[in-house]
């Protein structure tokens, strides 16, 4: 029982205000007043909601994102790297249940697709000489095949066979400096970069990503596609796939990776989309 | 409510303001409002950003989508009023309807949602406590009889059923029904959206719910629940009047005092 619930109301409950009436022109007098008060608060509620939404929307903007909601993502993802678990395995399916992806995109392809041998350069912010590979250096790395669900951020979803090689292996041939005195150590961030960037050869499509999701088991260096050499639209001879990340950060034609401790850009977010982009 | 009227014809009538609703719940309530619509607006603008270009995200019923094409393309036809809401811009000729514009705004509408559901997650939490806290839940919560009771209500609303089915407390059982459904539709909102949001790192609740695309259709149609219900609330609202508008705002309405003091209604004290 609760003594304050006005739901018994039709009983008196000892209360003096239940069991003294008033005539009805009082009574709507005293309602009248009550009524007034309540209405200057709407009012004072309205605006400051309407003010409150248009100053919002109108927000000085930081990569196209207002700077408010721009710390709310960045909250989101502080709450969601320390909430969750940032090495959980995105769920694998059997290879039967691959899917025909959708081709989403063509920036930063190149424009001869069978020119010169594909080159892929890297660098780090702590290097005086960028390093060169090859496709050969690429396949030299064990072979992974994954059958993951590629998201898009648009909303649509499939799932897909890769194969490739893992980020972090080719991270650990070819490691960045370390960050620290001491040796690089794959198992102690304070040693690793913070940040990986991937670009296309034309530089017209760039991605970040934070060494967390770089050195995810499921981020592969990926030069198959359901069980086929990847085709020239879907990113060949070398794309990224991340699929603890949205499509957008699963970038096509890699021409150059970089590590860094600076946040990369990333052609999304330079539009107003999450830079952090994870699932 | 008033059991016994016309008891005593000699004393005239009289009435008490009376409490009806608290301030805190009248604040959840209102909060809601402009909350609930960022997040419906900024899920469409979502929903809507790609969902016209072939093979996109359509909702579908066992593998059938649910709207026409059209339904994803509304362009307006030549006899729509030109005073009526659209773009100034033409698609093939046809102008566009205002809906259009809510195409390729995915970023804006994913910043206002992310950001927004954290107001409508703890409005709902504070909500859902304060009436656990205050005991405010039983007038809200369902009872036994309460389906058998709303579908009268239902029939008494559609003038099929003359006397109107008894409540207990200030709500009647349809009533109970929908206010406490509601809330579950909003617990349900959460849950199918952080599965949306994180269906790798809150892989369990998107397997909870069937996986990534069912947990889209989920929280597609919970929110088509909360539109239906928003469109029945405020009808029912405008059809009741006044008073009962007014005590939402105010807390208080006006109540007859029963004058007979010895013959009471004994329910709704549960």
């Amino acid at each position: 029982m609760n003594p304050d619930n006005p739901e018994n109301s039709i009983e008196p409950q000892g209360s003096s205000q239940a069991e003294s009436g008033l005539p009805l022109a009082e009574v709507k007098k005293k309602m009248k007043s009550l009524t007034r008060r309540s209405l200057v608060w709407t009012a004072i509620a309205v605006v400051f909601a309407d003010k409150g939404w248009k100053w919002l929307a109108s927000r000085r903007q930081e990569n196209g994102i207002p700077w408010p909601m721009a710390i709310a993502l960045k909250t989101n993802e502080e709450i969601a790297r320390d909430l969750f678990n940032e090495h959980a395995l995105a769920k694998e399916y059997p290879k039967s249940s691959e899917e025909d992806v959708i081709d989403n995109g063509d920036i930063g392809r190149p424009e001869s697709e069978n020119s010169s041998p594909w080159k892929i350069t890297v660098s780090d912010d702590n290097w005086d000489h960028d390093m060169h590979f090859t496709m050969a250096d690429i396949l030299s790395l064990p072979k992974v095949e994954m059958t993951t669900e590629l998201r898009c951020i648009e909303g649509w979803s499939r799932i897909v066979s890769w194969g490739g090689c893992r980020l972090v292996d080719f991270m650990k041939a070819h490691p960045p400096s370390s960050r620290t005195s001491g040796a690089i150590d794959f198992g102690n961030f304070a040693t690793l970069p913070e940040y990986v960037s991937i670009t296309t050869p034309d530089d017209d499509y760039y991605v970040g990503l934070d060494v967390t999701s770089a050195i995810h088991p499921q981020t592969l260096l990926c030069y198959e596609m359901n069980g086929k050499p990847l085709e020239p639209k879907h990113g060949a001879p070398l794309r990224l796939v991340i699929p603890t990340k949205y499509g957008i950060k699963n970038i096509k034609w890699i021409g150059a990776l970089t590590y860094t401790d600076t946040r990369p850009d990333d052609y999304w977010a330079d539009q107003g989309y999450d830079w952090y982009a994870g699932l | 409510m008033d059991p016994h009227s016309s008891s005593d014809l000699a004393q005239p009538d009289l009435y008490v303001v009376k409490k009806k609703h608290p301030l805190a719940i009248r604040w959840f309530h209102w909060i809601n409002f402009p909350v609930i619509f960022t997040m419906v607006w900024s899920g469409l603008l979502i929903f809507w950003a790609n969902s016209s270009r072939p093979g996109y995200a359509r909702v579908t019923l066992f593998g059938h989508p649910v709207f026409p094409k059209s339904f994803y393309q509304p362009s307006v036809p030549s006899w729509w009023p030109k005073w009526l809401p659209h773009d100034t811009e033409t698609v093939n000729n046809q102008p566009k309807l205002f809906l259009y514009s809510l195409k390729y705004r995915l970023a804006e509408g994913m910043y206002w949602h992310f950001f927004f559901f954290w107001f409508f997650a703890i409005n709902g939490l504070l909500y859902i406590s304060y009436l656990i806290l205050s005991g405010e839940w039983r007038k809200i919560v369902p009872q036994k009889k309460s389906l058998a009771l709303s579908i009268k209500v239902v029939l008494h609303d559609l003038r099929i059923l003359k006397k109107e089915p008894e409540k207990d407390g200030i709500y009647n059982h349809a009533q109970r029904l929908a206010y406490t459904g509601i809330i579950l539709i909003g617990i349900l909102m959460i849950i199918s959206g952080v599965a949306i949001y994180k269906p790798t790192q809150a892989s369990w609740l998107t397997a909870l719910l069937g996986g990534y695309v069912m947990a889209k259709w989920i929280h597609f149609w919970a929110t088509m629940l909360i539109c239906a219900f928003f469109v029945v609330h405020v009808f029912q609202v405008i059809k009741t009047g006044w008073a009962n508008f007014r005590s939402m705002i105010t807390g208080h309405d006006i109540e007859k005092v029963a004058v007979t003091s010895n013959s009471r209604e004994s329910e709704g004290a549960a």
